[in-house]
């Protein structure tokens, strides 16, 4: 399973690097939402992957028992998803913002504070 | 006291903007107080400092540097804190009178008490991390003073030279400080000091020392870093006075006194400070001899001098050291004199060139005489403290067993060409006749101001220095026990008897002075003739250390411009082929390295159903690259987000799954939303450069598939999911393991991305704050859909309450709650349009932001009421209440409300912000 889904994550990178290297911004939006979806799996998969039981403490029991799939990992990704949510939406509004100001939405036309 | 002192000149600097504005013309009187009454307090302690019992000061600063606010006042540091402080105070008083009605006089005061501060510091630290903190605040205040001046193009340039000659110079003294302190094993200046010869012998010793002579020759101006010194001439008097002849170009001096008892031995130390003593010596005076502008003339006797002092410490030895530190005495005092008076000059003429200049005693008899004294006391007529200090400098020189006549010749070629310039800086002005030229023409006409006598604030200083000048030298005897004996006793790194005498009886040295004075006047006669030659000056310019830097300068600013035309060419694409190429060599390197990727395939644990779901999103990607239109991409996007939420619902995580989901559909709304305003895909690259892309792509694709694998195999380091795990009930009563990392373990964590999540929001809604006009959209259009939302909407809002209260134990938890609470008010949003669903809301979404932002810091700050640090979690005791059963209650819990409340507020305002932006008039 973690050689299928290494697959996937390499894909989706290749994917997502394709649309960044576009000149067209609405392409660069989806290369971004690919991005973090290629690096949550990637974090998800490096922690080690486990068909596991979710991380909860059963019952009466004080303590997790054994065959449960890694907390940690998902605590990060957790919040990476979140995070990315706030990032697409963030570059959203900033590129909807540029694109009125450029006059374009060619990334190439996007020079004029660099030089 | 040693602390106070400077941070009682501190205060003055930070308040001489204030007090210039209340005080007005007195401000430089009431500056002057301040080291005025310091330069008595440490006069006080000359008693303790001559028997050994040195004032120290020691407090922790940063302590696991090994770096503390160590000060410590014995003979030599003591020295040059009443040369601060004293020659301080007149400078003050001076520049009161000199800066007249400037209008930034209250910034020039500021400046100038901020370098007193800090190179009192410098001679008083004990630390040497703390004495090159201060060496650098000296470079940088005599940076704003040389360029005090702004507006005038070429201060700003010879103020950036000369701190950049001293900057880099600092940055090879902080090198080889570091390397002794290494060497020696303390950052102590004491310490290091007192293991004597012994640390330059080390290895790191040795090392260290060419970078410690890098520092103190670039702030002492010797060859070949001597150019950046009459350059700093640019900046007011007061300034040229203190810093660049008294104080500042010593501070070089300084260092190379106190590390004399560590490698006054050493080889490397007594060639090179006596090869580039004696050269900056007769370098300095010869430059000094074809100057027109008095300033200049005085600036290249200063290096002249600093050339003489470097040259002694070399030489080492009792005598020399303490001819050293008589001549350093002698200097301050007429030198700063003569600075002054040539200030006054500048002043009440108009002008500072010599050839112009002439007669002025009658129009400013107290000046002349101020100079007259210096120009004694600096040519060394007895019985000034000038003659003193040259007796002493043949002395040493003479007493050489080996080199004695060659530096002999050498102090005494220097000695002559200062003497003529002295009479060329303090006497020619007032005594010769009026120039030729301005016979026949009034004396008004010729120069730009007619001459009177300077205000008392600019005569006191320099009549008083050139006095003491004269009482030194008379009196010897009373005041060398107590200044120069400690002092040379830090210098030489053991006690030393001394007695300091005007008169010696006829000996070799005496016959030396008379020679040199022979010597002096006749280069001033010869001079005097061809005064107005300056084709030598020219040539030697040519040829000076200067253009060296200047063609650095002008390269490095060159090279830069091209690098950033190279690398910074505003394209985008650009960027990210330079970042992916380089991060794929070392990513491809590394695995190589590490020697390669093991992929395995057992089909007996691959699931058809996990199969096919993987292929689709491969699929799904390939769609997502090439997609013709942001609809197209959209769908793409879907499709791998949900096949992701399943991934992560099948390896036993629920809240991701959850999360995924709610995430994915909020991402797709928005994204709609945008699609309204976006403009189409439009493909603007050619084909060529499209493939070079699919191929770049493809293989950052493999390198990424390859390092997952790797990540996958490799354990670096044991987990700490057990423990977290094994804590998660017992120590922060939740069940939910996940939740608790997020509110608890790691609340910190959680914390910093709410507040990202905050800014966020607050940015989305800047940007989008100015609508585009389009057109309008209509809303509560379709009664089903109004319906629908308007009966979803408390649903959703109950269920997300119920999502907070149980994700700590069960999958759940703020987070989600939040995403929950948003997509029903979103879903209400489409029906009836932004506005209606921020009615709906009650509190703007960005108060939520806020006020949620307020609830996690406060879960956090009890921890810090009890005592405990920052997020520690609090639980009261466990209660039951009906419906619910046992309850716990605790911080965690409220910082879970605070996250809950974050995340709803931030999807609501983006959302509405770009729903809002794509339908600029929202209709009922």
């Amino acid at each position: 399973m973690e050689t299928l889904v290494a697959i996937v994550i390499g894909a989706l990178g290749a994917a997502s690097i394709y649309c960044l290297l576009r000149r067209s911004v609405a392409k660069f939006i989806v290369g971004i939402a690919l991005m973090s979806q290629a690096v949550n799996l990637l974090i998800f998969m490096s922690a080690g992957m486990t068909r596991g039981e979710a991380p909860l403490i059963e019952g009466d029991a004080t303590t997790l028992a054994s065959g449960y799939a890694d907390p940690l990992p998902q605590a990060l990704i957790l919040t990476a998803i979140v995070i990315g949510f706030g990032l697409l939406a963030f570059t959203l509004a900033l590129s909807q913002r540029a694109i009125q100001s450029v006059g374009s939405d060619d990334l190439e036309d996007f020079d004029n504070t660099d030089k | 006291m040693l602390l106070w002192s400077i941070l009682l000149i501190l205060a003055g600097s930070v308040f001489a903007g204030p007090i210039f504005r209340s005080a007005g013309s007195r401000t430089g009187w009431l500056l002057a107080a301040v080291p005025a009454a310091l330069f008595l307090l440490f006069l006080l302690e000359t008693g303790s400092v001559m028997v050994g019992d040195y004032p120290v000061v020691g407090i922790d600063w940063i302590r696991s540097l090994n770096v503390g606010l160590d000060m410590r006042l014995d003979g030599l540091s003591l020295l040059f804190a009443l040369m601060i402080t004293g020659v301080g105070a007149f400078i003050l008083v001076y520049a009161e009178g000199y800066m007249g009605k400037h209008p930034m006089k209250g910034r020039f005061f500021s400046f100038l008490m901020l370098f007193m501060a800090s190179m009192l510091g410098l001679t008083l630290s004990d630390n040497i991390i703390l004495l090159f903190v201060f060496w650098e605040l000296t470079s940088i205040s005599s940076y704003l003073l040389i360029g005090f001046n702004h507006e005038d193009k070429s201060a700003r340039w010879k103020a950036l030279q000369a701190l950049l000659v001293t900057g880099a110079g600092g940055m090879a003294l902080l090198a080889g400080l570091l390397l002794l302190g290494a060497a020696g094993g303390t950052y102590s200046l004491s310490g290091l000091v007192s293991q004597g010869t012994a640390l330059a012998e080390t290895e790191l010793g040795r090392i260290a020392l060419p970078l410690i002579l890098l520092g103190a020759f670039t702030k002492s101006a010797q060859f070949p870093f001597h150019f950046w010194l009459p350059n700093a001439m640019a900046g007011p008097t007061p300034v040229s006075a203190y810093l660049h002849s008294a104080t500042m170009v010593k501070a070089g001096v300084y260092l190379l006194f106190r590390l004399h008892p560590v490698y006054g031995a050493s080889d490397l130390w007594i060639q090179a400070l006596v090869l580039c003593g004696s050269i900056t010596l007769l370098y300095g005076a010869v430059l000094g001899l074809f100057q027109r502008d008095i300033k200049r003339i005085l600036a290249f006797t200063t290096m002249a001098v600093l050339g003489l002092l470097v040259m002694l410490i070399g030489l080492g030895g009792e005598l020399a050291l303490k001819s050293a530190i008589l001549f350093m005495l002698g200097h301050a005092l007429y030198k700063s004199t003569l600075f002054m008076t040539a200030g006054n000059v500048d002043h009440e003429t108009g002008t500072r060139d010599a050839r112009l200049l002439g007669g002025l005693r009658r129009a400013m008899p107290l000046t002349a005489l101020a100079a007259g004294l210096a120009a004694f006391s600096k040519a060394g007529f007895p019985p000034l403290l000038g003659f003193i200090s040259k007796e002493y400098v043949y002395k040493a020189s003479s007493a050489l067993e080996a080199s004695a006549p060659l530096l002999t010749v050498v102090a005494l070629c220097g000695n002559a060409m200062l003497l003529a310039l002295a009479l060329k800086v303090g006497l020619h002005p007032y005594w010769s006749r009026v120039p030729e030229r301005a016979e026949g023409r009034p004396w008004s006409r010729f120069l730009p101001r007619s001459p009177h006598e300077a205000p008392v604030s600019m005569i006191l200083g320099p009549l008083f220095l050139a006095t003491l000048g004269l009482v030194l030298g008379l009196f010897p005897g009373f005041w060398s026990a107590a200044i120069v004996e400690p002092s040379l006793a830090a210098a030489y790194g053991a006690p030393v008897e001394v007695k300091v005498a005007l008169w010696h009886g006829f000996n070799l040295p005496l016959l030396l002075s008379i020679l040199t004075v022979a010597l002096g006047l006749g280069i001033y006669m010869v001079r005097q003739r061809t005064w107005r030659k300056q084709s030598i000056s020219e040539k030697i310019a040519r040829r000076d250390p200067e253009r060296l830097y200047d063609f650095s300068f002008a390269q490095f600013v060159d090279k830069s411009k091209f690098v950033t035309r190279l690398l910074q060419n505003g394209s985008l694409r650009f960027y990210l082929w330079v970042i992916l190429a380089a991060a794929g060599l070392l990513i491809g390197y590394k695995l190589l390295y590490l020697g390669g990727v093991e992929a395995s395939w057992d089909p007996a644990n691959v699931g058809f159903f996990e199969v096919v779901l993987c292929l689709s999103m491969l699929a799904a990607a390939a769609f997502t690259a090439f997609a013709p239109s942001l609809l197209h991409a959209l769908a793409g996007l879907g499709w791998i987000g949900f096949s992701i939420a399943l991934i992560f619902a099948y390896h036993g995580a629920p809240d991701l799954a959850i999360t995924q989901i709610i995430v994915e559909t909020l991402t797709v709304a928005l994204l709609l939303f945008a699609a309204r305003s976006l403009p189409k895909f439009r493909n603007y690259t050619p084909r060529g450069k499209r493939t070079a892309d699919i191929v770049l792509s493809g293989i950052a694709g493999v390198l990424i598939a390859a390092l997952a694998l790797k990540a996958n195999a490799l354990q670096l380091f044991p987990t700490i999911s057990s423990q977290l795990a094994d804590w998660s009930y017992v120590a922060a009563k939740g069940k939910n393991v996940v939740n608790v990392i997020l509110v608890d373990f790691r609340a910190l964590d959680t914390f910093g991305e709410i507040i990202v999540l905050g800014i966020a929001a607050i940015g989305a809604s800047l940007c989008l704050s100015s609508g585009m006009g389009k057109s309008g959209r209509q809303y509560g259009v379709s009664p089903i859909l109004c319906t629908g939302a308007a009966l979803l909407l408390p649903i959703f809002v109950v269920l997300s309450l119920a999502v907070l209260y149980r994700g700590h134990n069960e999958p759940g938890g703020g987070f989600i709650g939040g995403l929950l609470a948003a997509v029903g008010y979103l879903l209400y949003s489409l029906a009836h349009g932004p506005e209606a669903a921020e009615r709906k809301l009650l509190v703007s979404p960005a108060m939520m932001i806020g006020v949620g932002l307020l609830v996690a810091l406060l879960s956090g700050l009890f921890g810090v009421a009890t005592g405990a640090p920052f997020m520690t979690g609090g639980w009261l005791p466990t209660f039951s209440l009906p419906l619910l059963g046992a309850v716990h209650l605790g911080t965690p819990l409220i910082f879970d409300v605070g996250v809950y409340l974050v995340v709803w507020g931030f999807s609501l305002q983006t959302a509405f912000a770009l729903q809002a932006h794509a339908n600029p008039e929202t209709a009922r």
